[in-house]
Protein backbone atom coordinates (compact mmCIF):
# COMPACT_ATOMS: atom_id res chain seq x y z
CA UNK A 1 0.00 0.00 0.00
CA UNK A 2 2.93 2.26 0.81
CA UNK A 3 4.13 1.78 -2.73
CA UNK A 4 0.73 2.64 -4.14
CA UNK A 5 0.50 5.82 -2.10
CA UNK A 6 3.98 6.92 -3.03
CA UNK A 7 3.29 6.18 -6.69
CA UNK A 8 0.05 8.10 -6.41
CA UNK A 9 1.87 11.12 -5.06
CA UNK A 10 4.50 10.92 -7.76
CA UNK A 11 1.73 10.64 -10.33
CA UNK A 12 -0.05 13.73 -9.05
CA UNK A 13 3.19 15.68 -8.93
CA UNK A 14 4.10 14.66 -12.46
CA UNK A 15 0.59 15.50 -13.59
CA UNK A 16 0.87 18.97 -12.10
CA UNK A 17 4.18 19.53 -13.85
CA UNK A 18 2.65 18.28 -17.07
CA UNK A 19 -0.29 20.66 -16.78
CA UNK A 20 1.76 23.80 -16.11
CA UNK A 21 4.27 22.69 -18.71
CA UNK A 22 1.49 22.34 -21.24
CA UNK A 23 0.33 25.91 -20.80
CA UNK A 24 3.83 27.23 -21.28
CA UNK A 25 4.07 25.02 -24.34
CA UNK A 26 0.66 26.15 -25.60
CA UNK A 27 1.73 29.76 -25.59
CA UNK A 28 5.07 29.22 -27.30
CA UNK A 29 4.90 30.50 -30.89
CA UNK A 30 6.80 27.50 -32.23
CA UNK A 31 4.25 25.13 -30.68
CA UNK A 32 1.37 27.18 -32.00
CA UNK A 33 2.88 26.89 -35.46
CA UNK A 34 3.42 23.15 -35.03
CA UNK A 35 -0.10 22.33 -33.87
CA UNK A 36 -1.41 24.68 -36.55
CA UNK A 37 -0.20 22.15 -39.10
CA UNK A 38 -3.01 19.91 -37.88
CA UNK A 39 -5.41 22.46 -39.38
CA UNK A 40 -3.59 22.40 -42.72
CA UNK A 41 -3.86 18.61 -42.75
CA UNK A 42 -7.55 18.73 -41.84
CA UNK A 43 -8.31 21.32 -44.54
CA UNK A 44 -6.39 19.32 -47.14
CA UNK A 45 -8.07 16.06 -46.17
CA UNK A 46 -11.55 17.57 -46.18
CA UNK A 47 -11.04 19.31 -49.50
CA UNK A 48 -9.91 15.98 -50.94
CA UNK A 49 -12.91 14.10 -49.53
CA UNK A 50 -15.32 16.84 -50.60
CA UNK A 51 -13.86 17.37 -54.07
CA UNK A 52 -17.03 15.97 -55.63
CA UNK A 53 -18.99 18.76 -53.87
CA UNK A 54 -21.35 16.32 -52.08
CA UNK A 55 -24.39 17.79 -50.34
CA UNK A 56 -24.69 17.97 -46.57
CA UNK A 57 -27.38 15.61 -45.30
CA UNK A 58 -30.89 17.02 -45.59
CA UNK A 59 -33.54 16.11 -43.07
CA UNK A 60 -37.34 15.86 -43.12
CA UNK A 61 -39.70 18.44 -41.61
CA UNK A 62 -40.45 15.97 -38.81
CA UNK A 63 -36.80 16.09 -37.71
CA UNK A 64 -36.65 19.87 -37.17
CA UNK A 65 -35.58 20.95 -33.65
CA UNK A 66 -38.55 22.20 -31.61
CA UNK A 67 -36.46 25.19 -30.52
CA UNK A 68 -33.50 26.41 -32.58
CA UNK A 69 -31.09 27.99 -30.15
CA UNK A 70 -30.26 31.65 -30.79
CA UNK A 71 -26.52 32.11 -30.39
CA UNK A 72 -24.01 34.93 -30.88
CA UNK A 73 -25.68 38.27 -31.45
CA UNK A 74 -29.34 38.22 -30.44
CA UNK A 75 -30.02 41.66 -31.95
CA UNK A 76 -27.57 44.09 -33.57
CA UNK A 77 -29.25 46.72 -31.40
CA UNK A 78 -28.21 49.77 -33.42
CA UNK A 79 -30.56 52.61 -34.37
CA UNK A 80 -29.83 52.00 -38.03
CA UNK A 81 -30.76 48.34 -37.76
CA UNK A 82 -33.92 49.03 -35.81
CA UNK A 83 -34.97 51.60 -38.40
CA UNK A 84 -34.63 48.91 -41.07
CA UNK A 85 -36.51 46.43 -38.91
CA UNK A 86 -39.33 48.91 -38.23
CA UNK A 87 -40.32 49.10 -41.88
CA UNK A 88 -39.88 45.37 -42.53
CA UNK A 89 -36.53 45.87 -44.24
CA UNK A 90 -38.21 47.65 -47.17
CA UNK A 91 -35.32 50.10 -47.39
CA UNK A 92 -32.64 47.49 -46.66
CA UNK A 93 -30.29 46.86 -49.59
CA UNK A 94 -27.69 44.16 -50.05
CA UNK A 95 -24.64 45.64 -51.71
CA UNK A 96 -22.43 43.31 -53.76
CA UNK A 97 -19.08 44.87 -54.51
CA UNK A 98 -15.36 44.26 -54.77
CA UNK A 99 -13.92 42.05 -57.48
CA UNK A 100 -17.16 41.63 -59.39
CA UNK A 101 -17.84 42.68 -62.96
CA UNK A 102 -21.18 44.42 -62.28
CA UNK A 103 -21.42 45.72 -58.68
CA UNK A 104 -25.04 46.01 -57.70
CA UNK A 105 -27.50 46.43 -54.85
CA UNK A 106 -30.50 44.18 -54.23
CA UNK A 107 -33.66 44.74 -52.21
CA UNK A 108 -35.18 41.94 -50.14
CA UNK A 109 -38.09 41.83 -52.62
CA UNK A 110 -35.66 41.33 -55.48
CA UNK A 111 -33.88 38.50 -53.64
CA UNK A 112 -37.19 36.81 -52.86
CA UNK A 113 -38.16 37.01 -56.53
CA UNK A 114 -35.09 35.01 -57.52
CA UNK A 115 -35.19 31.19 -57.79
CA UNK A 116 -35.44 29.90 -54.23
CA UNK A 117 -34.02 26.82 -52.58
CA UNK A 118 -35.25 25.25 -49.34
CA UNK A 119 -33.15 22.81 -47.34
CA UNK A 120 -33.51 21.27 -43.90
CA UNK A 121 -30.05 20.87 -42.44
CA UNK A 122 -28.22 20.36 -39.18
CA UNK A 123 -26.47 23.34 -37.66
CA UNK A 124 -23.42 22.34 -35.61
CA UNK A 125 -22.08 24.91 -33.20
CA UNK A 126 -18.36 24.87 -32.46
CA UNK A 127 -19.32 24.51 -28.79
CA UNK A 128 -20.80 21.09 -29.47
CA UNK A 129 -24.57 21.47 -29.71
CA UNK A 130 -26.67 20.88 -32.83
CA UNK A 131 -30.04 22.10 -34.08
CA UNK A 132 -31.97 21.14 -37.20
CA UNK A 133 -33.73 23.86 -39.15
CA UNK A 134 -35.19 24.58 -42.58
CA UNK A 135 -33.72 27.41 -44.62
CA UNK A 136 -35.11 29.14 -47.68
CA UNK A 137 -33.11 31.56 -49.75
CA UNK A 138 -31.32 32.30 -52.97
CA UNK A 139 -28.24 30.32 -53.89
CA UNK A 140 -25.14 32.44 -53.56
CA UNK A 141 -24.02 31.00 -56.90
CA UNK A 142 -27.07 32.57 -58.55
CA UNK A 143 -26.32 35.99 -57.13
CA UNK A 144 -22.65 35.74 -58.04
CA UNK A 145 -23.73 34.76 -61.54
CA UNK A 146 -25.71 38.00 -61.81
CA UNK A 147 -22.84 40.26 -60.78
CA UNK A 148 -20.08 38.17 -62.38
CA UNK A 149 -17.00 37.22 -60.37
CA UNK A 150 -13.97 39.10 -61.70
CA UNK A 151 -10.67 37.33 -62.39
CA UNK A 152 -8.48 37.34 -59.30
CA UNK A 153 -11.35 37.02 -56.81
CA UNK A 154 -10.68 34.19 -54.36
CA UNK A 155 -12.95 34.83 -51.40
CA UNK A 156 -16.45 36.10 -50.77
CA UNK A 157 -16.68 38.22 -47.61
CA UNK A 158 -19.93 38.81 -45.72
CA UNK A 159 -20.14 42.04 -43.74
CA UNK A 160 -22.73 42.02 -40.96
CA UNK A 161 -24.69 44.54 -38.92
CA UNK A 162 -23.92 43.11 -35.48
CA UNK A 163 -21.05 44.23 -33.32
CA UNK A 164 -20.44 41.03 -31.38
CA UNK A 165 -17.37 42.40 -29.61
CA UNK A 166 -19.41 45.37 -28.42
CA UNK A 167 -16.75 47.83 -29.59
CA UNK A 168 -17.57 51.49 -30.25
CA UNK A 169 -15.80 51.41 -33.60
CA UNK A 170 -16.26 49.00 -36.50
CA UNK A 171 -13.52 46.64 -35.28
CA UNK A 172 -16.03 44.44 -33.47
CA UNK A 173 -18.40 44.01 -36.40
CA UNK A 174 -19.14 40.41 -37.33
CA UNK A 175 -17.91 39.22 -40.69
CA UNK A 176 -17.19 35.94 -42.37
CA UNK A 177 -15.57 34.65 -45.53
CA UNK A 178 -15.66 31.55 -47.69
CA UNK A 179 -13.72 30.68 -50.80
CA UNK A 180 -15.21 30.08 -54.22
CA UNK A 181 -15.39 26.31 -53.70
CA UNK A 182 -17.96 26.82 -50.97
CA UNK A 183 -19.47 29.95 -52.55
CA UNK A 184 -20.58 27.96 -55.60
CA UNK A 185 -21.76 24.91 -53.65
CA UNK A 186 -25.49 24.33 -54.35
CA UNK A 187 -26.39 24.40 -50.64
CA UNK A 188 -24.69 27.74 -49.99
CA UNK A 189 -27.63 30.10 -49.53
CA UNK A 190 -28.43 33.65 -48.62
CA UNK A 191 -31.41 32.67 -46.49
CA UNK A 192 -34.31 35.03 -45.79
CA UNK A 193 -36.67 32.44 -44.25
CA UNK A 194 -36.38 29.79 -41.57
CA UNK A 195 -38.84 26.95 -41.04
CA UNK A 196 -41.23 28.63 -43.48
CA UNK A 197 -41.33 32.02 -41.74
CA UNK A 198 -39.34 35.21 -42.43
CA UNK A 199 -36.03 35.13 -40.62
CA UNK A 200 -36.41 36.36 -37.03
CA UNK A 201 -34.08 38.96 -35.57
CA UNK A 202 -32.39 36.35 -33.39
CA UNK A 203 -31.61 34.20 -36.39
CA UNK A 204 -30.21 37.05 -38.49
CA UNK A 205 -32.97 39.04 -40.20
CA UNK A 206 -33.20 40.01 -42.94
CA UNK A 207 -30.53 37.76 -44.47
CA UNK A 208 -28.05 35.19 -43.24
CA UNK A 209 -25.51 32.94 -44.86
CA UNK A 210 -25.97 29.16 -44.87
CA UNK A 211 -22.77 27.37 -45.73
CA UNK A 212 -23.61 23.79 -44.85
CA UNK A 213 -20.66 21.43 -44.26
CA UNK A 214 -19.13 24.02 -41.92
CA UNK A 215 -19.70 24.98 -38.29
CA UNK A 216 -22.19 27.50 -36.93
CA UNK A 217 -19.89 30.51 -36.73
CA UNK A 218 -19.57 30.50 -40.53
CA UNK A 219 -23.35 31.07 -40.84
CA UNK A 220 -23.11 34.88 -40.67
CA UNK A 221 -26.30 36.64 -39.60
CA UNK A 222 -27.55 40.20 -40.42
CA UNK A 223 -25.66 40.26 -43.75
CA UNK A 224 -25.48 43.82 -45.09
CA UNK A 225 -22.82 43.71 -47.75
CA UNK A 226 -21.00 41.10 -49.82
CA UNK A 227 -17.55 41.68 -51.17
CA UNK A 228 -15.42 39.58 -53.51
CA UNK A 229 -11.72 39.89 -52.69
CA UNK A 230 -8.39 38.42 -53.71
CA UNK A 231 -7.02 38.31 -50.16
CA UNK A 232 -8.36 38.38 -46.62
CA UNK A 233 -5.53 40.58 -45.41
CA UNK A 234 -6.70 44.02 -44.37
CA UNK A 235 -10.21 42.88 -43.46
CA UNK A 236 -10.71 42.75 -39.71
CA UNK A 237 -7.51 41.29 -38.31
CA UNK A 238 -6.93 39.42 -41.54
CA UNK A 239 -7.92 35.87 -40.59
CA UNK A 240 -11.16 35.84 -42.57
CA UNK A 241 -13.80 36.19 -39.88
CA UNK A 242 -14.78 37.47 -36.46
CA UNK A 243 -14.05 34.17 -34.70
CA UNK A 244 -11.13 33.36 -36.97
CA UNK A 245 -9.53 36.60 -35.78
CA UNK A 246 -9.98 35.21 -32.26
CA UNK A 247 -8.23 31.90 -32.85
CA UNK A 248 -10.79 29.67 -34.54
CA UNK A 249 -10.14 27.87 -37.82
CA UNK A 250 -11.06 29.63 -41.04
CA UNK A 251 -12.10 26.31 -42.55
CA UNK A 252 -14.68 25.12 -40.06
CA UNK A 253 -15.33 21.64 -41.41
CA UNK A 254 -14.54 19.86 -38.15
CA UNK B 1 16.43 -14.96 -25.08
CA UNK B 2 18.99 -14.01 -22.43
CA UNK B 3 19.38 -15.16 -18.84
CA UNK B 4 20.28 -12.48 -16.34
CA UNK B 5 20.17 -12.15 -12.60
CA UNK B 6 17.04 -10.15 -12.01
CA UNK B 7 16.70 -7.50 -9.35
CA UNK B 8 16.47 -8.83 -5.82
CA UNK B 9 15.41 -12.29 -6.96
CA UNK B 10 16.89 -15.02 -4.84
CA UNK B 11 16.97 -17.49 -7.69
CA UNK B 12 17.93 -16.72 -11.26
CA UNK B 13 14.95 -15.44 -13.18
CA UNK B 14 14.67 -15.98 -16.85
CA UNK B 15 14.56 -12.76 -18.87
CA UNK B 16 12.71 -12.82 -22.14
CA UNK B 17 12.38 -10.26 -24.90
CA UNK B 18 8.73 -9.44 -24.54
CA UNK B 19 7.85 -6.22 -26.42
CA UNK B 20 9.13 -5.40 -29.90
CA UNK B 21 10.33 -1.92 -30.77
CA UNK B 22 7.14 -0.99 -32.66
CA UNK B 23 4.94 -1.96 -29.71
CA UNK B 24 7.09 0.02 -27.27
CA UNK B 25 7.28 3.12 -29.46
CA UNK B 26 3.58 3.21 -30.32
CA UNK B 27 2.70 2.52 -26.67
CA UNK B 28 4.59 5.51 -25.33
CA UNK B 29 3.43 7.81 -28.13
CA UNK B 30 -0.11 6.73 -27.24
CA UNK B 31 0.49 7.51 -23.55
CA UNK B 32 1.44 11.08 -24.41
CA UNK B 33 -1.07 11.64 -27.20
CA UNK B 34 -4.08 10.11 -25.43
CA UNK B 35 -3.34 12.02 -22.22
CA UNK B 36 -3.29 15.30 -24.12
CA UNK B 37 -6.30 14.32 -26.24
CA UNK B 38 -8.22 13.64 -23.04
CA UNK B 39 -7.22 16.95 -21.49
CA UNK B 40 -7.99 19.02 -24.60
CA UNK B 41 -11.20 17.00 -25.02
CA UNK B 42 -12.33 17.96 -21.51
CA UNK B 43 -11.71 21.62 -22.37
CA UNK B 44 -13.85 21.24 -25.51
CA UNK B 45 -16.55 19.43 -23.51
CA UNK B 46 -16.62 22.33 -21.05
CA UNK B 47 -17.72 24.69 -23.85
CA UNK B 48 -21.07 22.90 -23.75
CA UNK B 49 -21.05 20.49 -20.80
CA UNK B 50 -24.23 18.66 -21.72
CA UNK B 51 -24.83 15.45 -23.63
CA UNK B 52 -27.87 14.43 -25.64
CA UNK B 53 -29.17 11.43 -27.54
CA UNK B 54 -30.29 11.85 -31.13
CA UNK B 55 -29.49 14.03 -34.11
CA UNK B 56 -29.78 17.39 -32.43
CA UNK B 57 -29.48 18.78 -28.94
CA UNK B 58 -29.05 22.25 -27.44
CA UNK B 59 -30.16 24.25 -24.41
CA UNK B 60 -33.88 23.62 -24.87
CA UNK B 61 -33.55 19.90 -25.51
CA UNK B 62 -33.33 17.16 -22.91
CA UNK B 63 -29.73 16.55 -21.82
CA UNK B 64 -29.05 13.17 -20.20
CA UNK B 65 -25.85 14.52 -18.70
CA UNK B 66 -25.30 18.08 -17.56
CA UNK B 67 -22.19 18.99 -15.59
CA UNK B 68 -23.05 22.56 -14.71
CA UNK B 69 -19.46 23.47 -13.85
CA UNK B 70 -17.77 21.21 -16.36
CA UNK B 71 -14.48 19.49 -15.57
CA UNK B 72 -11.97 21.20 -13.27
CA UNK B 73 -9.57 23.49 -15.08
CA UNK B 74 -6.46 21.67 -13.88
CA UNK B 75 -7.58 18.63 -15.87
CA UNK B 76 -7.95 20.51 -19.14
CA UNK B 77 -5.56 21.61 -21.88
CA UNK B 78 -4.96 24.49 -21.82
CA UNK B 79 -5.91 24.74 -18.16
CA UNK B 80 -8.03 27.82 -18.66
CA UNK B 81 -11.15 28.07 -20.76
CA UNK B 82 -10.06 28.41 -24.39
CA UNK B 83 -12.08 26.44 -26.90
CA UNK B 84 -10.11 27.62 -29.94
CA UNK B 85 -6.74 26.52 -28.52
CA UNK B 86 -8.15 23.29 -27.13
CA UNK B 87 -9.58 22.43 -30.55
CA UNK B 88 -6.30 23.18 -32.28
CA UNK B 89 -4.51 20.83 -29.86
CA UNK B 90 -7.18 18.19 -30.14
CA UNK B 91 -7.16 17.97 -33.94
CA UNK B 92 -3.36 18.10 -34.17
CA UNK B 93 -3.14 15.28 -31.63
CA UNK B 94 -5.90 13.38 -33.41
CA UNK B 95 -3.70 13.22 -36.51
CA UNK B 96 -0.81 11.84 -34.43
CA UNK B 97 -3.19 9.38 -32.77
CA UNK B 98 -4.51 8.10 -36.10
CA UNK B 99 -1.05 7.82 -37.68
CA UNK B 100 0.34 6.09 -34.56
CA UNK B 101 -2.62 3.72 -34.35
CA UNK B 102 -2.48 2.89 -38.05
CA UNK B 103 1.25 2.15 -37.74
CA UNK B 104 0.58 -0.17 -34.79
CA UNK B 105 -2.18 -2.02 -36.63
CA UNK B 106 -0.19 -2.31 -39.85
CA UNK B 107 2.99 -3.55 -38.19
CA UNK B 108 1.03 -5.84 -35.87
CA UNK B 109 -0.79 -7.42 -38.79
CA UNK B 110 2.38 -7.87 -40.83
CA UNK B 111 4.66 -9.25 -38.12
CA UNK B 112 1.94 -11.34 -36.51
CA UNK B 113 1.96 -9.54 -33.15
CA UNK B 114 -1.81 -9.07 -33.15
CA UNK B 115 -2.55 -12.68 -34.10
CA UNK B 116 0.15 -14.20 -31.88
CA UNK B 117 -0.06 -12.06 -28.73
CA UNK B 118 -3.39 -10.23 -28.67
CA UNK B 119 -6.16 -12.32 -30.21
CA UNK B 120 -7.31 -14.99 -27.71
CA UNK B 121 -6.91 -18.58 -28.83
CA UNK B 122 -9.66 -21.19 -28.70
CA UNK B 123 -8.00 -22.66 -25.60
CA UNK B 124 -7.89 -19.19 -24.00
CA UNK B 125 -11.62 -18.85 -24.43
CA UNK B 126 -12.53 -22.26 -23.03
CA UNK B 127 -14.94 -21.67 -20.12
CA UNK B 128 -12.66 -23.44 -17.65
CA UNK B 129 -9.72 -21.24 -18.57
CA UNK B 130 -11.81 -18.08 -18.51
CA UNK B 131 -13.12 -18.94 -15.06
CA UNK B 132 -9.63 -19.72 -13.79
CA UNK B 133 -8.38 -16.39 -15.11
CA UNK B 134 -11.25 -14.55 -13.44
CA UNK B 135 -10.44 -16.24 -10.11
CA UNK B 136 -6.74 -15.42 -10.52
CA UNK B 137 -7.61 -11.76 -11.05
CA UNK B 138 -9.99 -11.65 -8.10
CA UNK B 139 -7.24 -13.15 -5.90
CA UNK B 140 -4.71 -10.72 -7.43
CA UNK B 141 -2.66 -13.73 -8.43
CA UNK B 142 -0.47 -13.25 -11.49
CA UNK B 143 0.86 -15.95 -13.79
CA UNK B 144 4.38 -17.10 -13.01
CA UNK B 145 7.03 -18.99 -14.91
CA UNK B 146 6.14 -20.28 -18.34
CA UNK B 147 2.53 -19.06 -18.09
CA UNK B 148 3.82 -15.49 -17.77
CA UNK B 149 5.31 -15.64 -21.26
CA UNK B 150 1.89 -15.01 -22.72
CA UNK B 151 -0.89 -12.61 -21.87
CA UNK B 152 -3.68 -14.21 -19.88
CA UNK B 153 -7.12 -14.36 -21.45
CA UNK B 154 -8.67 -11.42 -19.58
CA UNK B 155 -5.64 -9.33 -20.45
CA UNK B 156 -6.01 -10.32 -24.12
CA UNK B 157 -9.72 -9.50 -24.09
CA UNK B 158 -9.02 -6.12 -22.50
CA UNK B 159 -6.42 -5.33 -25.17
CA UNK B 160 -8.76 -6.49 -27.95
CA UNK B 161 -11.47 -4.22 -26.55
CA UNK B 162 -9.14 -1.22 -26.41
CA UNK B 163 -7.18 -1.77 -29.62
CA UNK B 164 -10.04 -3.20 -31.66
CA UNK B 165 -13.05 -1.31 -30.35
CA UNK B 166 -12.53 1.68 -28.06
CA UNK B 167 -9.65 3.45 -29.81
CA UNK B 168 -11.08 3.09 -33.34
CA UNK B 169 -14.49 4.12 -31.96
CA UNK B 170 -12.96 7.39 -30.72
CA UNK B 171 -11.82 8.22 -34.25
CA UNK B 172 -15.11 7.24 -35.90
CA UNK B 173 -17.35 9.06 -33.41
CA UNK B 174 -14.99 12.02 -33.62
CA UNK B 175 -15.34 12.13 -37.40
CA UNK B 176 -19.13 11.82 -37.04
CA UNK B 177 -19.14 15.21 -35.34
CA UNK B 178 -17.46 16.90 -38.31
CA UNK B 179 -20.00 18.61 -40.59
CA UNK B 180 -17.45 18.35 -43.41
CA UNK B 181 -16.87 14.63 -42.99
CA UNK B 182 -20.63 14.10 -42.64
CA UNK B 183 -21.15 15.58 -46.11
CA UNK B 184 -18.69 12.96 -47.40
CA UNK B 185 -20.37 10.15 -45.43
CA UNK B 186 -23.94 11.35 -44.66
CA UNK B 187 -24.86 7.93 -43.23
CA UNK B 188 -22.13 7.99 -40.57
CA UNK B 189 -23.80 9.85 -37.66
CA UNK B 190 -26.88 7.67 -38.20
CA UNK B 191 -24.82 4.60 -37.31
CA UNK B 192 -24.68 5.97 -33.76
CA UNK B 193 -28.18 7.42 -33.76
CA UNK B 194 -27.28 10.95 -34.85
CA UNK B 195 -24.55 13.51 -34.31
CA UNK B 196 -25.39 14.21 -30.68
CA UNK B 197 -25.46 10.47 -29.95
CA UNK B 198 -22.04 10.20 -31.59
CA UNK B 199 -20.81 13.00 -29.34
CA UNK B 200 -22.20 11.19 -26.29
CA UNK B 201 -20.57 7.90 -27.35
CA UNK B 202 -17.29 9.77 -27.95
CA UNK B 203 -17.49 10.92 -24.32
CA UNK B 204 -18.52 7.52 -22.92
CA UNK B 205 -15.75 5.77 -24.87
CA UNK B 206 -13.19 8.25 -23.53
CA UNK B 207 -14.37 7.34 -20.02
CA UNK B 208 -13.98 3.64 -20.77
CA UNK B 209 -10.44 4.28 -21.99
CA UNK B 210 -9.66 6.11 -18.74
CA UNK B 211 -11.14 3.16 -16.84
CA UNK B 212 -8.92 0.78 -18.81
CA UNK B 213 -5.85 2.92 -18.05
CA UNK B 214 -6.65 2.87 -14.32
CA UNK B 215 -7.01 -0.94 -14.28
CA UNK B 216 -3.90 -1.24 -16.48
CA UNK B 217 -1.84 0.89 -14.05
CA UNK B 218 -3.11 -1.02 -11.03
CA UNK B 219 -2.13 -4.28 -12.73
CA UNK B 220 1.32 -2.90 -13.53
CA UNK B 221 1.82 -1.99 -9.89
CA UNK B 222 0.55 -5.39 -8.69
CA UNK B 223 2.63 -7.31 -11.21
CA UNK B 224 5.81 -5.41 -10.38
CA UNK B 225 6.41 -1.86 -11.50
CA UNK B 226 10.13 -2.18 -12.23
CA UNK B 227 9.84 -5.31 -14.31
CA UNK B 228 6.76 -4.14 -16.19
CA UNK B 229 8.14 -0.67 -16.89
CA UNK B 230 11.48 -2.09 -18.01
CA UNK B 231 9.76 -4.46 -20.38
CA UNK B 232 7.88 -1.61 -22.03
CA UNK B 233 11.04 0.51 -22.27
CA UNK B 234 13.78 -2.00 -23.15
CA UNK B 235 11.59 -4.92 -24.15
CA UNK B 236 13.20 -7.20 -21.53
CA UNK B 237 10.92 -8.89 -19.05
CA UNK B 238 11.93 -11.19 -16.19
CA UNK B 239 9.54 -14.10 -15.88
CA UNK B 240 8.09 -13.92 -12.36
CA UNK B 241 9.03 -16.91 -10.27
CA UNK B 242 6.73 -19.01 -8.09
CA UNK B 243 7.27 -17.33 -4.70
CA UNK B 244 5.66 -14.09 -5.91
Amino acid sequence: MGLLTRRGLIGVGAGGLLVSGCDRLTNAPAVQRLIGHGQDLSLGAQRLLLSGQPLAKQFTAAEISPVFKVNGSVDPGTEAYHALLADGFATWRLAVSGLVLRPDVFSLTQLKAMPARTQITRHDCVEGWSAIGGWTGVQLAHLLGLVGVAPGARYIVFHCADNLAGSRDASGLYYESIDLVDAFHPQTLLAYAMNGAPLSVGHGAPLRLRVERQLGYKQAKFVMRIEAVSSLAGIGRGKGGFWEDRGYEWYAGI
Amino acid sequence: MVTLTADRAPAERQVIYRHGLAVRLTHWINVLVISLLLMSGLNIFNAHPRLYWGQFGADHDHAWLWLAHGFPKWATLPHYRDLATARRWHFFLAWLFVINGAAYWLIGLINGHLRRDIVPTRADLAPGNLWRSILDHVRLRHPVGEAARRYNVLQKLAYVAVIGVLLPLMVITGLSMSPGFDAFAPWLPGVFGGRQSARAIHFITANLIVLFVIVHLVEVVLAGVVNELRSMITGRYALPSGEH
